[in-house]
């Protein structure tokens, strides 16, 4: 149980909005992508 | 520093790593100049051999022969010095590997196999090109099985224990590539091999095609997985932090073990031969496997913050500009992890069933794979590189070197930019892929595609060009660390090999049972694969001869 | 085994993201039939000229409202006399090889199918705006791979 109480000890609020900045970049190139597919 | 005799091992794997590299660039420089037009090339050489070697060299070579030479190091550095018998295994296993990769390369060069790496058929080349490839194959699982038993001794005389995290990741990646290769096996020994040498008539197109994405989608993971061990357990150690979580980087790896196989038919979505269910149901189970990669994403970015803020950063980015950007074994590697944020998404929409009739073979795929294995996997394999070379020749890693690994960095980073920026634009207006220059008789699409300022062959001439400087700079690297900077002798001055610290104390016991792992994924494979491939089998269309078109 | 409360949130979100993009893909190709290029049927790989459709390449009305065109891809062109079809009606495309695998993709359109010695591949499409279409091999085929090419009209 230590690590428990060590990990969420740690400060990633940085880390939380990096990964979700990476989410959006997927989510973004997907749309696109699928706007492609169905204009053709 | 480790055994004199590993080290041997492990140089040895290395030279051959770089020597194809050289090769294998100077192939993709003269590519963008055909494409180009501004190149002729002699009547005896043809765009689609340099085409095959660009791809056999770098994508199935290079890669190959540099995850050895970390292999080989780590495990030794982690688990000891190796014994007699593994390394003798060792050492068959790399010149078996050695004897096939020059026997297929010589029959690329002598144009008897301009059938690109993935030789499909009914293109047929020189039966010896198939045994030069089966030979690539059966050496890396000589030196494969050298490195398990390596383990298994560790295993034995370390009875309960888990094994350090670096043995852990390479023993991963082996299983998974030992299963992998079962398909390309398969077809190379009982299809090509039988069909090339003319004892049998006709081979079964569909089939030969579904065996061997089997093996293909699982090679983008044996290229990936030793640059995620690096990601895992170099990088924290640069950044001075002990690794995240032992037990979240197993459970991620073994999620690899699982899914990277069962997944290949996201590579033949738009191809008879194979029903929408199981097309969609491989789907699924590829993205899948993109979920150990969300984890290691996260990994990542809670390794910079937490190595920043325990440097004093404060606020939400401050750990930002605490990373250690002057040292190149980490600016390298984080470049590389930002290529990969694009890569990775690409790959998701590759995958994405319908969608993949968009990209399908068009120029996206080439900008795909160069910013996946081209960029995230090859520039962490330079950034080990820069010490992994002075760790096994005790030479120093010197000032000059430091500044020109970083010119290499750089110029590799900006020609990929362009090149694969390029490519990908391309790619969406429809351009294809694997096509020296042609403009279809001038047809006014064709040239349209090519006349925009980020779409122009010029941009990905000049891409090229940047990347072939980056990729000599660092053959001279190379080279000035294997033979010719000076010797540390002082301790102060030798370079050392950046493992972390990885508390296993809370991991469970069972991520490190690999029957668990491998039953699964043998069972996943099974639901995949088993009535698909019986069926292409049962209903097989005459088989056909094979053709020698170029 | 544990998960920083953050690292559950992030997963939470991607899982939920990749089951949105396999629901849209997976729900408009099964519902709407909007699935990539295909097909069980296979032929002989030898006997391509003289098997229905492909003894009589080209276009073909079947009624109203669909048109059949059959196309045979070998190195490096395509057996198929001149491709006139109307915009707005279903077009359903047959390709075979007869000798190593092609593609048969239609520049700016969902036409993009692996062409397999051996096998028919299917795909229906229609047209919206008239015009002249790039058709194109995407696979490697051969020395003269980047020649082949050809051109359907739509009208």
């Amino acid at each position: 149980m230590s690590k428990k109480n060590e990990h969420d000890g740690l400060d990633l609020r940085g880390t939380l909005i990096s990964v979700l900045a990476v989410g959006i970049i997927i989510i973004v190139m997907w749309v696109a992508v699928y706007m492609m597919y169905v204009a053709r | 520093m480790i055994a004199q005799q590993d080290r041997k091992l492990a140089l040895s794997y290395i030279s051959v790593a770089y020597i194809a590299f050289l090769i294998g660039t100077l192939m993709g420089l003269l590519q963008v100049f055909i494409r180009n037009d501004k190149l002729d090339l002699p009547a005896w050489l043809d765009y689609y051999q340099i085409l095959t070697a660009h791809g056999v060299l770098l994508a199935l070579i290079y890669t190959t022969f540099f995850i050895f030479a970390f292999f080989i190091t780590g495990m030794s550095k982690s688990l000891g010095t190796f014994g007699p018998k593994v390394r003798l295994w060792s050492w068959v296993g790399f010149w078996v590997t050695l004897l096939g990769t020059v026997m297929a390369t010589v029959l690329i060069v002598i144009g008897e196999a301009s059938v690109l790496y993935t030789f499909y058929a009914p293109l047929k080349a020189n039966g010896w090109y198939y045994v030069g490839l089966a030979l690539v194959i059966i050496g890396t699982w000589i030196a494969s099985f050298a490195l398990i038993g390596h383990y298994r001794v560790w295993r034995k005389n370390n009875k309960g224990q888990l094994s350090p995290l670096f043995a852990f990741m390479t023993i991963t990646t082996i299983i998974m590539w030992l299963i992998a290769c079962l398909g390309v096996v398969a077809t190379v020994l009982f299809q090509y091999i039988p069909w090339a040498f003319g004892w049998t008539d006709t081979i079964n197109v569909e089939l030969s095609r579904s065996l061997f994405w089997f093996f293909g989608h699982p090679l983008v993971y044996f290229w990936l997985l030793p640059a995620y061990i690096a990601w895992y357990v170099i990088v924290p150690k640069i950044l001075n932090v002990p690794v995240f979580s032992d037990s979240l980087a197993r459970l991620a790896f073994v999620l690899f073990i699982l899914f990277s196989i069962p997944v290949g038919f996201h590579h033949q979505l738009t191809e008879p031969g194979i029903t929408n269910f199981w097309k969609f149901l491989q789907v699924v189970l590829t993205f899948m496997v993109i979920i150990p990669s969300l984890m290691t994403a996260f990994t990542m970015f809670a390794n910079f913050e937490i190595s920043g803020r325990k440097k004093g950063a404060t606020g939400l980015f401050g750990w930002f500009k605490k990373l250690p950007w002057k040292d190149i074994r980490f600016t390298s590697i984080f470049i590389a992890m930002a290529f990969f944020i694009p890569g990775g998404a690409g790959g998701i929409i590759n995958a994405s069933f319908q969608l993949n009739e968009v990209v399908h073979n068009t120029l996206w795929v080439v900008g795909h794979f160069h910013i996946t294995v081209g960029t995230p996997v090859a520039m962490t394999f330079m950034g080990l590189t820069f010490w992994l070379i002075p760790y096994l020749t005790g030479r120093k890693f010197t000032k000059s070197m430091k500044v020109l690994a970083f010119v290499q960095i750089i110029t590799w980073s900006i020609g990929m930019l362009l090149m694969s920026t390029a490519q990908h634009v391309l790619g969406l207006l429809g351009a294809p892929r694997r096509t020296a220059y042609s403009g279809y008789n001038g047809h006014p699409s064709a040239m349209e595609w090519f006349d925009g300022i980020l779409s122009s062959h010029v941009t990905m001439a000049v891409g090229g060009s940047i990347l072939f400087v980056s990729a000599m700079i660092l053959i001279y690297i190379v080279v000035m660390s294997m033979f010719l900077s000076p010797k540390a002798l002082k301790v102060e001055d030798q370079v050392e090999f950046p493992m972390a610290e990885s508390d296993k104390s809370h991991t469970p016991k069972w991520l490190e049972n690999w029957w668990i792992w491998i039953g699964i994924a043998f069972v996943l494979i099974i639901i995949a694969y088993a009535i698909p491939l019986s069926s292409m089998i049962m209903h097989a269309p005459p088989g056909s001869e094979g053709f020698k078109t170029w | 085994m544990h998960f920083h409360k953050f690292e559950k949130i992030w997963l939470v979100f991607g899982i939920i993201s990749l089951i949105v993009f396999l629901s849209v893909v997976g729900i408009t190709a099964f519902s709407h039939d909007h699935h990539p290029a295909g097909g069980m049927d296979t032929i002989d790989p030898e006997k391509v000229n003289e098997t229905a459709p492909f003894d009589n390449p080209g276009v073909t009305q079947l009624d109203e409202d669909t048109y059949q065109v059959a196309i045979v891809a070998m190195a490096f062109g395509y057996t198929a006399p001149e491709l006139k079809v109307p915009a707005g009606k279903e077009i359903i495309f047959k390709v075979t090889s007869t000798d190593v695998v092609h593609s048969f993709t239609i520049d700016d359109t969902k036409v993009n199918m692996m062409v397999v010695p051996g096998q028919i591949t299917t795909r229906s499409y229609i047209f919206d705006k008239p015009g002249k279409y790039l058709i194109l091999c995407n696979e490697y085929c051969g020395t003269g791979h980047h020649y082949m090419f050809t051109e359907i009209e739509v009208y």
